[in-house]
C-alpha cells in the first residue's frame, strides 16, 4: 500500500533534487553538504522552516559530538527523530460501544475531501461491522448532497440530507435522531468546507457542535479535520483554528497519493498533538489507509525502511 | 514653515555626502530572512532559491533609496523582483479566435475548477458576452455534473454535461458542436481533478486539449498549495500549453506562495484570483498586492509603499530637467511638490518612520501640516496658468482675487508667494550642484538611478 506514496516520492526527487538516498547510496564523506541535502528535503516536502532547522540543528549537534560515523547512522537519526514527533500522534479512531451513536463530525476548508474521505470512512468501518449513517450537512455548496447520495449508494450507507440552504446543524441534529430510532452504532456528519478564518462559518460550525451536545450530552464525538495533503504551512492555521473552534480530536490527511509528502503534519504534532488517523491516497473507495508515523516519515525521506 | 524646512533639506544634502550603495554583508542579512519567509509563505525552494540570486545579482552595488535603510532597500529590490516575476504582459483572457472561443479549465482535485467555471462565465456575462454555454467533461467526481449545472443555472448559464456513460473526450466533442449550433461566443469547459503524477489522466487532458483547440487553456490552483505547486504546474504545463492560471481561495489567510511557484515555472500570467465561495467573488490579480502577501514583512513594505505612492517619478524627473534647462521653479511646480507631500498620506506620521527622521529636529515633523497644505494648494488653484508661470505679474487685485477665490486672506496669499520664492532660490542653488534630484529623492519622490528597470 505505501508503493503508491513512494512512487510518488521518488518522482519529485528525481525531479528537484539528486536526494538522500542518493547521497547514501554516493558514499559521500559526512559533511556539512549532508545536512543542507537534509534541509533540502525536509524543505521541500513541506516540513517547514522551523521544524526543519529543530531537526538539522539537532543533527548537527549530533555530528558534532562524533555520535554519527557514517552516513546510514545519520539518516537513521534523522528518521528516529521525525517519527518521534509523529509517533506519539499515530493513534487510531477508537469507537466506544455506548453511549450511541458515535459521531464523526468532518470539517475542513474548501476542496480538503471531506466528502470523498466519508463515503471512504463509511465503507472502511462497515466493513469492520459498524452500521452508521450520513448526514447531508453542507446544506451550501452547489451539489454536495448529491455528491454525498453517491457515495452512500456506493457503499450501501443510508443518508440523511434535507434542501440546500436548510440549517445545517437541525440536519445533523435530524440524522441523530434518525440513528438513535434505528439503533445504529453511528453518524459520519458533512459539513460545508469554510475557511478557517472566516468567522462567521466558524460560529456556525460552533453551533453544529453544540446542537450535537444538545442532542445527547454524553455522545462521543470525533471531530475529525481534512486536510489537504498538498497544502503547505498554512495547514498549521487551519489546525490550529479549527482546533480553537471546537476541539479536534482526530486528522485525515488526503492527496498523498500524488508527490506532495504532507510533512506540515510534524508542525501540526509538535505544536498541537492532535491525533492523526488516516491518510487519503485516491479517490476511490478503499484509497483510506490507517496513518503509521514510520511508513509516512520512509515515503517523505524518499528512503526504504 | 519652510524657512525651517529649506534649512534642513539643504544640510541633509549635505550631510548625506558620497552616495550611499548596497554592501554585501547588507545584501546577505536580509535575504537571509527574505528566504525564510518566503518559504514560511510555500513558495517552492528551488523557486526560492531561483530567486534569491537573481535578487543578490541585483542588489550588490545598488543605489539605496535615501528614504530607506539599507535593510529595507533590499526588501524594495526584493518586493520589485517579486511584482516582476508575479506580473507580466497580459493579464487578460485571450479569447482569441473564431467564435465560439473556448476556455479550458485544468487542474488538481478541489482546486476549484467548477465553481471557477461559473464565476468566468458570469465575469463574461458582465463584459456583455451573451452566448456562453458551460460544459461539464468531469464523469469521475460523484454529483460533478449536476454541480455545474446547478450553478450554470442560478446563473442564467447554459450547461451541457452530456449524457451518462458519454467519456469526458466525447463530451467534450459533442460540447463543441452544440456551441457552433447555438451561436455561442464562448464554451467554457470544465474538466475533472486529476493529479498531475496520473498519465491516464494527463493524457486525457491532451486529448481534451486537441479536441477543444482553447484559446485559454488555465490552470487552477489553489493558493494555500505547498511545495508541491511547483511539480504540478510543470506537469501539467508540459502536457498542455497553458495560457494563464487563477487562483482560488485568496479569501483565506495564506501567504499564497503558490502564486510565485506557479507562475515561475510556468512563465503564463495570473488571471484571476477567487475570492470566495460565491459565483461572484472572482477579481482581477495584483501581482504588486500577492508580493506583499507573500513577502509578508508587514512594516517595512507599508513604508516603502508608502514612500512610493508618493514618488511620482515622472513628475520630478519633469521637474527636475526643467530647472536644470533654467525654465525655473513655477508655481505649478511647487503645487506639485505640495501635492506630493500630501499624497505622502500623513506626512508627519510618515517622516518618524523614515531613517530622514533622524535628520529633523523632533518638532519639524509637525510642520508638515496636512490642512496647511491643501490650503496652500487652493491658493495656487485660484491663480491663472499665466500667474502661476509668471508670479511677478500678481499685483494687488490679482491678490485680492486670488484670496477670494480660494476662501483665504491676502496676508495668505502673500506668504505663499513669499515661500515660492524661497523655494525658488532652494532650487537655484541644488540646480547649480546637480542636487535637484537627489533632494526630490530625500522626500520620497522617486528612487535613484540605480532602481530604474
Ligand atoms: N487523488 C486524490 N483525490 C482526492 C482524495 N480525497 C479527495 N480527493 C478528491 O478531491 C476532490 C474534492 O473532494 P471532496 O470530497 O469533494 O472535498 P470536500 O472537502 O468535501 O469539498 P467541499 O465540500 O467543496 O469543501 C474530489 O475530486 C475528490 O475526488 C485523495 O486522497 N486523493
Ligand atoms: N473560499 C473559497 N472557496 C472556493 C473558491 N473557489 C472554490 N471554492 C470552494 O472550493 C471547493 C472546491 O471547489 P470545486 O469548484 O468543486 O473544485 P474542483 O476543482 O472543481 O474540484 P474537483 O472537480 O473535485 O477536482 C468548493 O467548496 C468551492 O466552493 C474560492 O475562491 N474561495
Ligand atoms: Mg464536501
Ligand atoms: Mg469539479
Amino acid at each position: 500500500m505505501w508503493q503508491r506514496l513512494r512512487q510518488g516520492l521518488w518522482r519529485t526527487r528525481d525531479g528537484l533534487t539528486g536526494g538522500l538516498a542518493d547521497l547514501f547510496l554516493g558514499g559521500k564523506q559526512i559533511d556539512a553538504s549532508i545536512l543542507d541535502e537534509i534541509e533540502t528535503r525536509l524543505l521541500l516536502a513541506d516540513v517547514g522552516v522551523d521544524v526543519t532547522r529543530a531537526i538539522t540543528d539537532s543533527l548537527a549537534a549530533a555530528l558534532k559530538r562524533n555520535e554519527l560515523g557514517d552516513l546510514p547512522a545519520v539518516l537513521r537519526a534523522l528518521r528516529a527523530q521525525m517519527v518521534a514527533v509523529l509517533a506519539p500522534v499515530q493513534l487510531p479512531l477508537e469507537i466506544p460501544a455506548a453511549p450511541r451513536p458515535f459521531v464523526i463530525l468532518v470539517i475542513g476548508v474548501n476542496g480538503a475531501g471531506k466528502t470523498t474521505t466519508i463515503g471512504k470512512l463509511a465503507e472502511r468501518l462497515q466493513r469492520d461491522g459498524h452500521r452508521l449513517l450520513l448526514a447531508a450537512g453542507d446544506t451550501f455548496r452547489a451539489a454536495a448532497i448529491e455528491q454525498l447520495a453517491v457515495w452512500g449508494e456506493r457503499v450501501g450507507a443510508p443518508v440523511i440530507a434535507q434542501k440546500t440552504g436548510a440549517d445545517s446543524a437541525a440536519v445533523i441534529f435530524d440524522a441523530l435522531a434518525s440513528a438513535r430510532a434505528r439503533d445504529l452504532d453511528m453518524v459520519i456528519a458533512d459539513t460545508a468546507g469554510r475557511l478557517h478564518n472566516k468567522r462567521n462559518l466558524m460560529e456556525e460550525l460552533k453551533k453544529i457542535r453544540r446542537t450535537i451536545a444538545k442532542f445527547d450530552a454524553r455522545l462521543p464525538v470525533e471531530s475529525l479535520l481534512v486536510l489537504d495533503g498538498g497544502t503547505g504551512q498554512n495547514a498549521i492555521a487551519q489546525a490550529r483554528d479549527f482546533h480553537e473552534a471546537i476541539g479536534v480530536t482526530g486528522i485525515a490527511v488526503t492527496k498523498l497519493d500524488g508527490t506532495a509528502k504532507g510533512g506540515v503534519l510534524l508542525a501540526i504534532a509538535r505544536q498541537l498533538a492532535i491525533p492523526i488517523r488516516y491518510i487519503g491516497v485516491g479517490e476511490a473507495v478503499d484509497d483510506l489507509k490507517p496513518f503509521v508515523a514510520e511508513d509516512f516519515v520512509d515515503a517523505l525521506l524518499g528512503v526504504e525502511p | 514653515m519652510f524657512d525651517n524646512l529649506t534649512a534642513r533639506l539643504a544640510r541633509i544634502i549635505r550631510d548625506l555626502g558620497s552616495e550611499a550603495r548596497l554592501t554585501e554583508a547588507d545584501i546577505d542579512a536580509v535575504l537571509r530572512d527574505v528566504r525564510v519567509s518566503l518559504l514560511e509563505a510555500d513558495v517552492a525552494l528551488p523557486v526560492v532559491r531561483d530567486l534569491i540570486e537573481h535578487i543578490r545579482a541585483r542588489a550588490v552595488g545598488a543605489e539605496v533609496l535615501r528614504s530607506l535603510t539599507p535593510g529595507q532597500a533590499v526588501v524594495k529590490i526584493v518586493r520589485d523582483e517579486l511584482i516582476q516575476v508575479l506580473g507580466g504582459t497580459a493579464s487578460e483572457l485571450r479569447l482569441e479566435g473564431q467564435a465560439p472561443v473556448v476556455v479550458l479549465l485544468a487542474g488538481l482535485q478541489g482546486a476549484g475548477k467548477t465553481t471557477t467555471a461559473a464565476k468566468l462565465g458570469r465575469w463574461l456575462i458582465g463584459r456583455k458576452t451573451r452566448r456562453i454555454l458551460l460544459a461539464g467533461c468531469d464523469t469521475y467526481r460523484p454529483a460533478a455534473p449536476e454541480q455545474l449545472k446547478l450553478l450554470a443555472g442560478e446563473n442564467g448559464l447554459e450547461c451541457f454535461v452530456g449524457a451518462p456513460g458519454q467519456s469526458p473526450v466525447a463530451i467534450a466533442s459533442a460540447a463543441l458542436q452544440l456551441a457552433h449550433a447555438r451561436l455561442a461566443e464562448v464554451l467554457i469547459v470544465d474538466s475533472a481533478g486529476r493529479l498531475h503524477v496520473d498519465e491516464e489522466m494527463m493524457a486525457e487532458i491532451r486529448q481534451l486539449h486537441e479536441v477543444l483547440r482553447p484559446s485559454d487553456t488555465l490552470f487552477v490552483v489553489d493558493s494555500m498549495l505547498g511545495q508541491d505547486a511547483v511539480n504540478a504546474a510543470a506537469s501539467f504545463s508540459s502536457s498542455v500549453p497553458l495560457s494563464g492560471i487563477i487562483l482560488t481561495k485568496v479569501d483565506g489567510d495564506s501567504r499564497g506562495g503558490a502564486a510565485l511557484s506557479v507562475r515561475h515555472v510556468t512563465g503564463v500570467p495570473i488571471l484571476f484570483i477567487g475570492t470566495g465561495e460565491r459565483v461572484e467573488e472572482l477579481a482581477p490579480f495584483h501581482p504588486d498586492r500577492m508580493a506583499s502577501r507573500i513577502l509578508g514583512m508587514g512594516d517595512v513594505l507599508t513604508l516603502i509603499e508608502q514612500v512610493e505612492r508618493g514618488a511620482d517619478r515622472e513628475k520630478s524627473e519633469q521637474i527636475a530637467r526643467k530647472v536644470i534647462k533654467g525654465a525655473g521653479f513655477d508655481l505649478t511646480d511647487f503645487r506639485d511638490q505640495l501635492r506630493r507631500m500630501r499624497s505622502l498620506g500623513g506626512l508627519a506620521g510618515m517622516i518618524e518612520k523614515l531613517p530622514l527622521a533622524q535628520f529633523l529636529p523632533g518638532s519639524a515633523a509637525a510642520q508638515f501640516n496636512d490642512r496647511e497644505l491643501v490650503r496652500l494648494e487652493s491658493i495656487i488653484n485660484s491663480m491663472t496658468p499665466a500667474e502661476r508661470g509668471r508670479p511677478e505679474i500678481i499685483n494687488g487685485s490679482r491678490k485680492k482675487r486670488i484670496a477670494a477665490g480660494s476662501g483665504t486672506q491676502i496676508q495668505d496669499v502673500n506668504r505663499l508667494l513669499k515661500q515660492f520664492q524661497q523655494m525658488q532660490t532652494v532650487m537655484k542653488r541644488l540646480t547649480r550642484k546637480g542636487g535637484m534630484a537627489r533632494m526630490m529623492r530625500t522626500l520620497g519622490s522617486g528612487p535613484p538611478r540605480g532602481f530604474r528597470r
